[in-house]
């Protein structure tokens, strides 16, 4: 029983695989045309400070820039294929090895606000819910909207000017380590599995304090949606029916909150959760410039701004294959809380 | 460039002790000892070689600081506090004397006999030739630049021996050995950089992108980018006098408020190119140095394809409506020098100088009216939103005091990456603000790129046949040349009668240091951390 069900669930996730590929097709696409319809001229940019004409085509020559479109469109479709992302010209590195070391740091950086998120915002949800009205729950709101208005550049600033500049307990925020250490041998790109990895506790005490400030400044933007959602899913799954019957039963009060309420009011907060996700991502830009953390956000935004097409193809292209697997993932996550979802269902 | 841990430690090795200091857990930054220095800059770093396509400004200091050329410039005391590089005064770096023919037109350099790259092997003149050959050959900035020396062809370079190199030019020019003092002409161990050419590839532009092979005072140790810089210290070096710090960490902090929070607590020694406002506000709680650029100013420049512009007394009219002394407060927290307010009577050549025009809005209307646009007109004001941070409080103050005289400005904010093609290439914007500064520092260079037609900074479409010719005169020129003051004060006065730029100021380059000394401002704006010393 339990192997067939796996065997089909692989079989849907293949095939959930495969309905990507034109969903990818259509964002290298649209990649591609959104880079070359921006007005700025990245030959001119990157010729420098004292280029003449001559200079400003040469560089175009030199990157390609000069041939038509649809053919600067099958050169970067055969790159694609051979697994080449093109030379980012801002960075000056393979775009590949650019998203390689900044994914990870992003990566690791959002994870960390997402737990620090969850771990705060479910149970406040699930309290406020427990007693709507009560003084949690007014705590509940105040938390989520002051987390929510502030905008995460200015709470870095502050939580720098208080724990960095005044009280002098944070490191210095300079990135993912401070000078004084070496970057863990690089396994996952995460500094804190692979010093871990190499039993490197010194680094990974670090890789964690830095990571602390940063980490709670997404956090307090990130609290809100999920607190909210938890409180609002509870809310209807304590008013519903099988609630009143479990209570009528008899079952104690914990088994009826944790097995029957927060069970279902889940699904919905694993929704969000996936939402909160790829738009922290993406959107940590400012968190990334404050605490001069080396991310995928500010990467994108540098390269966009210089128009440095190569980096901003492959941004996109990396955010688009996260956010199909983080889908896939979320879909799964539903058929193990709900196992009355069918995933062929989806 | 990469590099194992080990190795990295066995790369300071030799001097253990001091040197591994950083690196030893625990060690607050601020105590990381003496021959250990950590500076901050704001931009990053994307090649450790300047002549490739691409390599931004802030890639620069690789050249200057892993590198030699042949000659450097020597210090000066600045006015007002500071150090900085002296125009006047050459040095040999490695070279060890020049020669300059009669006729001007061969210069003979001989070689530091002494001189090592990083691997051991002798600087030879053939390494020198490779090197300027690569200038001149590769396109983009570097030829350009060199072309301002009157450097063009491989074949006006020379290696006569092993320690004899020669440059043959087309026209003696004061501009050719002071072009060899800038970034672009460094010399590369050529048996490295050719050991790992391809014939795709002959300048090993990939090699050297990554890892540099040069014989200057410092090693790149470790390069992140995006993240930091790590210096090493070549003891070997005889360019000049052996750097006090024996690593340099070089970190990339995005923020400015976050590199402020730094040097306060010193837990950096310095921050290179810090905001006007923070220079102004930190100046009593660590060392701020605040050097005006040479040769640079920030300008307003009117374009005479737009029709109101091409009558002078509309220009005038603009001159004396620039609410000059407000915009030097508000946008540059007065740092930096005015420009504005000088003698009518031109009496020296030193550039930038005051315009003799000054805030009086009764003059500018006097102008306004005597033009053919006394009601006034629409103009957009253009400002680019890399340089936002002095443009638009500018352009707004501008603003205010143009409409007053009936001439509507709508402010037009350009992004980057478009700013150089619209505004320097194609010339399009009808009213905008600039910022040209000239590396090489005589007035002369600063006409030819800015005020002479078609050139890139002439962004005013400016044409006046007299300054053609007065700036094509003077360009090559000795400065000691009889005929070279007049010259150029009378390019000064047709300048400021014609106005295709309305000096507003001369910006200033901030460098925030806590626990260091000895910085020297340098004309190509970027940090030379070999002349640094622990306070």
């Amino acid at each position: 029983m339990v192997t067939a069900i796996t065997s089909r669930q692989c079989r849907a996730v293949l095939g959930r695989l495969a309905q990507t590929v034109p969903v990818l097709f259509g964002v290298v696409v649209i990649s591609f045309l959104l880079t070359r319809a921006l007005p700025g001229d990245p030959a001119a940019y990157f010729a420098g400070a004292a280029a003449d004409a001559d200079s400003i085509e040469q560089v175009r020559e030199s990157l390609g820039l000069d041939k038509p479109l649809p053919q600067q469109f099958l050169i970067y479709l055969g790159d694609l294929a051979r697994g080449d992302l093109g030379q980012s010209i801002s960075t000056g590195q393979p775009v590949a090895s650019d998203l390689a070391s900044r994914l990870p740091a992003s990566l690791e950086l959002t994870l960390m606000a997402l737990l620090l998120s969850c771990c705060l915002s479910i149970p406040l949800g699930v309290m406020a819910a427990m007693r709507p009205g009560s003084a949690i729950d007014h705590l509940c709101r105040v938390v989520v909207t002051a987390g929510v208005s502030l905008p995460t550049f200015f709470t870095g600033i502050l939580l720098i000017y208080i724990f960095y500049y005044l009280l002098g307990i944070a490191p210095s925020p300079l990135g993912r380590l401070d000078f004084i250490y070496l970057e863990p041998d690089r396994i996952t790109g995460f500094y804190l599995i692979d010093a871990a990895i190499a039993r490197d506790w010194e680094t990974w005490t670090g890789a964690l304090k830095q990571l602390i400030l940063p980490a709670i400044t997404l956090a307090l933007f990130t609290l809100a949606p999920i607190a909210r959602m938890t409180r609002a899913a509870m809310l209807t799954a304590l008013s519903s029916d099988f609630i009143r019957t479990a209570r009528a039963a008899g079952l104690t009060e914990r088994k009826v909150l944790f097995v029957y309420a927060f069970r279902n009011a889940l699904l919905p907060v694993v929704t969000t959760l996936g939402m909160v996700f790829s738009f922290t991502l993406g959107a940590n830009v400012l968190v990334e410039k404050v605490f001069a953390w080396p991310g995928i956000g500010s990467y994108a935004v540098e390269a966009l701004v210089v128009s440095d097409y190569a980096a901003v193809q492959g941004f996109v292209l990396a955010m688009a294959v996260l956010f199909v697997l983080l889908n896939l993932c979320i879909d799964l996550l539903y058929t193990a809380i709900d196992p009355r979802i069918g995933f062929d269902a989806q | 460039m990469k590099t194992s841990r080990r190795q990295f430690l066995q790369m300071s090795g030799g001097v253990i002790g001091a040197s591994m200091l950083p690196f030893l857990k625990s060690v607050p930054a601020n105590a990381a000892g003496n021959d250990v220095l950590v500076a901050v800059i704001g931009q990053t770093i994307n090649s450790l070689d300047l002549h490739r396509t691409g390599t931004n400004r802030a890639s620069y200091q690789v050249a200057i600081n892993c590198y030699d050329r042949l000659v450097s410039f020597g210090t000066r005391e600045v006015e007002g506090g500071g150090l900085a590089y002296d125009y006047s005064a050459l040095e040999p770096e490695l070279a060890e004397s020049w020669e300059v023919s009669e006729d001007g037109l061969t210069i003979t350099f001989k070689l530091k006999s002494d001189a090592t790259f990083w691997d051991g092997s002798k600087v030879t003149a053939e390494d020198v030739k490779w090197s300027f050959d690569r200038s001149v050959s590769v396109g983009g900035f570097p030829t350009v630049q060199m072309k301002a020396g009157g450097l063009v062809r491989p074949d006006q370079f020379e290696a006569i021996d092993e320690e004899t190199f020669v440059i043959k030019l087309d026209q003696p020019s004061k501009l050719t050995i002071p072009d060899l003092a800038v970034p672009i002409p460094f010399v590369i161990n050529s048996r490295v950089a050719l050991a790992n050419a391809t014939e795709d590839d002959p300048w090993a532009m990939e090699y050297l992108h990554q890892n540099p092979a040069g014989s200057g005072a410092y090693k790149v140790a470790r390069w992140a980018p995006g993240e930091q810089l790590v210096y090493e210290r070549n003891d070997a070096w005889v360019g000049g006098p052996l750097p006090a710090y024996k690593r340099v960490v070089l970190r990339e902090v995005p923020s400015p408020s976050t590199r402020r929070a730094l040097i306060e607590r010193g837990d950096v020694q310095l921050s290179f190119d810090i905001p006007d406002k923070d220079a102004s506000e930190l100046a009593s709680k660590v060392d701020v140095f605040s050097t005006p650029i040479d040769n640079c100013m920030h300008c307003l420049c009117p374009n005479s394809n737009f029709e109101p512009f091409q009558d002078p007394d509309v220009r005038k009219a603009l001159a004396y409506a620039v609410p000059y002394e407000a915009i030097f407060k508000t946008a540059a927290y007065s740092q930096g020098l005015p420009l504005w307010g000088g003698d009518a009577q031109i009496d020296d050549i030193a550039w930038p100088r005051k315009s003799p025009y000054y805030t009086d809005l009764d003059k500018a209307r006097e102008h306004l009216e005597k033009s053919a646009f006394a009601k006034g007109f629409e103009v957009p004001l253009s400002i680019s939103l890399d340089l936002a941070s002095w443009m638009e409080p500018t352009a707004l103050l501008i603003q205010e005091n143009l409409n007053s005289l009936g001439i509507k400005t709508e402010i037009e904010k350009i992004p980057g990456a478009n700013w150089r093609t619209a505004a320097l290439v194609e010339k399009r914007l009808p009213l905008h603000l600039e910022n040209f500064g000239g590396w090489l520092n005589t007035p002369d260079y600063y006409f030819f790129w800015a005020y002479q037609h078609g050139h890139l900074f002439n962004s005013s479409n400016y044409m006046n046949q007299e300054i053609e010719d007065l700036v094509s005169a003077t360009l090559h020129m000795p400065m000691d040349d009889p005929d070279y003051a007049p010259k150029i004060k009378r390019m000064f006065e047709i300048a400021f009668e014609d106005l295709p730029r309305i000096p507003l100021w001369q910006p200033s380059l901030n460098v925030a240091a806590n626990g260091v000394t000895d910085y020297e401002f340098w004309f190509h704006r970027q940090l030379d951390i070999r002349p640094l010393k622990p306070a």
